[in-house]
């Protein structure tokens, strides 16, 4: 009744290729929006926005990112915390070598810096696949993070090894958006828009000739090459703007987010963590990458405040190993009753709701 | 100048300088390998049997391992905890099979992998639920002080070490090519419906295989845990089990042996003789770059068995 297509004739070719071709999608993803840049920031509070949107955001960028290397071009990687690692100590040296760089340009060019580096790790892919993959990226996650940690360089040489990102203002404007000085909100919108704009161009590059090659590529690689499809350039393509979207993600995490740099932030779990939110979410879909990183942020901060809400008393070392049991034990669950994820879930939910209520 | 003198001159001038040092680094490092070895060797059983990359084998290992100690902790003579533990491990390689596997035939590799990573987490949590996340000093009575053999250096705990992981060898070997499960555990390995049309359950072979595994694991997490103390950091030591596989290839028991102590030495000698020069700590990731390198070469490993690929 409510989601029908009935009556919506696509008259013109824009109109056919458009992302949304039905009008109610529209209309939910423009509500989406308008609540989450004008209602989130103006009702929620600093600490909700601190401890759920900001990670939700920056996590989302890095699932979009793993998601575009491993769902749509089939490369399994670990690497993802080292990626975002890069990521963070290249917007942190961009920003204080050339004091005068708009903010803008320290997140995209500290992008582009993890998008080389992403090249680097991802030659291996050219000879391997599949688990043996997934282990040669986890070098690039170690390696980076030692790097990060033993080379002074990196860190201007600063002794704790702890640095914080330096006060800067949006581009035209006085307002901080990063800084002690910057208020969550602006931190918050700037990230969302940040996050709008790539998801976006994500979106077209996946049903461009650059993502039809990576998914021939992930079906079948041989096939493809055969089929006249380079593996050098799509598999290396595939790893830079992963990587990208990776090395944007941790100088979000590091600028927007915790406002502090250190490579313990990035470590392996991180990458694991964003692997967990792309299969939860569902390999190969945009909209999976978002809500993989919706469950996996919310999950915990649930099951640490369920005890308290249900009125149980339970000491907080055995709360956060049930909470490991629980996680695990809900991955499995999930895995078994639907393995293509929450994306598919809302596929389900849609063809039904088409149906709904005369389902004849 | 001096970066490179430090990695291309001053190593080996030290290796030749002191020929025993370079010996005792090189047997410690052998030794150490026994243990990686010992863990990736779980791994290969699981991943021959089923086709699983099997990355809860390092939460086995610590689940084990904690089970153990929390047994004799208890009071119980350590042979009785041996024997419950050993239960314990066959009734989580039932239920893993019941459980996860078991809904999960036919989907996609890396979904069952997402599955173990999911176990991993569960079995972490579980153990230390019940056990407690308090160190546990395990101390099974070998003596950790080092003996001389020929102006060399060597731990006893080490030697029982290399001992043990030699026995376990013999056992799984005799085991797989002697015994009547063993040989349907080949069967399997080789191909899963020829296995399945001649009659061989699956599912209770792949129950048993997880608890082989299971066992293995008991024995690594006992070293292990005797030569660091039972905790949590024992689940990592399965991450240095990867690299061990890469450069043994995944289905390979000799593989796993030898790619252990290729690691084990590599490692030792990269951090005491190039440590320095690198500014130390490269431990952590030196592994993971000679399975990388080395991958580039041989993509299948060592003994892994050559990839065809068709289309």
């Amino acid at each position: 009744m409510l989601y029908r297509e009935a009556g919506q004739f696509k008259t013109s070719y824009a109109r056919d290729w458009a992302i949304f071709p039905i009008a109610q999608d529209r209309i939910v993803i423009l509500g989406l929006l308008a609540i989450a840049a004008v209602a989130v920031p103006v009702l929620s509070n600093d600490y909700w926005i601190g401890t759920i949107f900001m990670p939700f955001l920056v996590m989302s960028m890095a699932a979009l990112g793993l998601n575009l290397l491993t769902g749509y071009a089939g490369q399994l990687s670990l690497g993802t915390g080292g990626f975002m690692a890069t990521g963070a100590f290249a917007a942190y040296k961009l920003s204080t070598a050339f004091p005068g760089m708009p903010i803008e340009a320290v997140f995209l060019l500290s992008g582009v810096v993890t998008a080389g580096v992403g090249v680097l790790f991802g030659i291996p892919s050219l000879r391997i696949k599949g688990f043996y993959l997934a282990v040669a990226t986890l070098a690039a996650q170690f390696f980076l993070l030692w790097l990060y940690n033993k080379v002074p360089w990196f860190t201007n040489y600063s002794t704790s090894g702890v640095i914080s990102a330096p006060p800067r203002t949006i581009l035209f404007t006085d307002i901080y958006v990063t800084g002690p000085q910057a208020a969550a909100s602006t931190k918050y919108l700037f990230a969302l828009a940040l996050v709008a704009i790539l998801a976006l161009a994500a979106k077209n590059l996946v049903r461009s000739s650059i993502g039809r090659r990576w998914m021939a590529v992930r079906d079948m690689d041989i096939a493809a090459e055969i089929i006249g499809i380079k593996p050098l350039q799509t598999k290396l393509s595939a790893f830079a703007i992963s990587s990208f979207y990776c090395g944007v993600a941790g100088a979000m995490w590091a600028f927007l987010y915790t406002g502090s740099v250190e490579p313990l932030a990035f470590d392996i779990n991180r990458s694991f963590q964003v692997l967990f939110m792309i299969i939860i979410g569902g390999l190969g879909s945009i909209l999976g990458s978002f809500l993989g990183a919706g469950f996996i942020i919310a999950l915990p901060i649930l099951l640490t405040n369920a005890p308290h809400l249900l009125g149980l008393d339970i000491p907080v070392d055995v709360v956060s190993h049930l909470e490991f049991m629980i996680f695990g034990a809900l991955i499995i669950f999930f895995l078994i009753v639907e393995p293509h994820g929450l994306a598919r879930l809302w596929q389900i939910l849609k063809e039904k709701l088409r149906l709904w209520p005369f389902p004849y | 100048m001096d970066f490179l003198s430090s990695v291309f001159v001053e190593p080996f001038v030290q290796i030749g300088q002191y020929p025993l040092f370079f010996v005792e680094v090189v047997i410690g490092g052998l030794l150490s390998g026994v243990m990686y070895s010992l863990v990736a060797l779980g791994f290969v059983l699981i991943f021959k049997a089923s086709g699983v990359f099997n990355f809860a084998q390092g939460a086995m290992v610590l689940f084990a391992a904690l089970s153990f100690a929390g047994l004799m902790e208890h009071g119980l003579h350590w042979s009785i905890a041996l024997v419950l533990t050993m239960g314990i491990m066959a009734l989580v390689a039932i239920a893993v099979e019941r459980l996860v596997l078991g809904k999960l035939v036919n989907q996609p590799h890396i979904i069952l992998f997402m599955a173990t990573i999911g176990i991993t987490y569960f079995l972490d949590g579980f153990g230390q639920t019940i056990w407690g996340s308090d160190v546990k000093v395990l101390d099974i009575g070998i003596p950790q002080t080092p003996i001389d053999v020929g102006g060399v250096f060597i731990n006893q705990f080490d030697i029982f070490a290399a001992v043990v992981a030699g026995l376990l060898v013999l056992v799984l070997a005799v085991f797989f090519q002697k015994t009547r499960v063993g040989r349907a555990l080949r069967a399997v390995a080789d191909d899963h419906q020829a296995a399945l049309s001649v009659g061989i359950p699956l599912k209770t072979i792949w129950a048993i295989v997880w608890t082989v595994a299971g066992l293995v694991g008991l024995v690594a997490g006992i070293m292990w845990g005797s030569k660091l103390g039972v905790q949590f950091s024992l689940a990592l030591v399965a991450l240095k089990a990867l690299p061990v596989l890469i450069l043994g290839g995944f289905t390979s028991i000799p593989g796993a042996i030898v790619g252990g102590l290729i690691v084990g030495v590599g490692e030792k000698v990269a951090e005491v003789f190039w440590g320095a020069a690198f500014g130390g700590a490269i431990e952590d990731w030196f592994a993971y770059m000679l399975a990388l390198v080395f991958l580039l070469f041989r993509p299948q490993g060592l003994f892994g068995e050559k990839i065809i690929e068709r289309v």
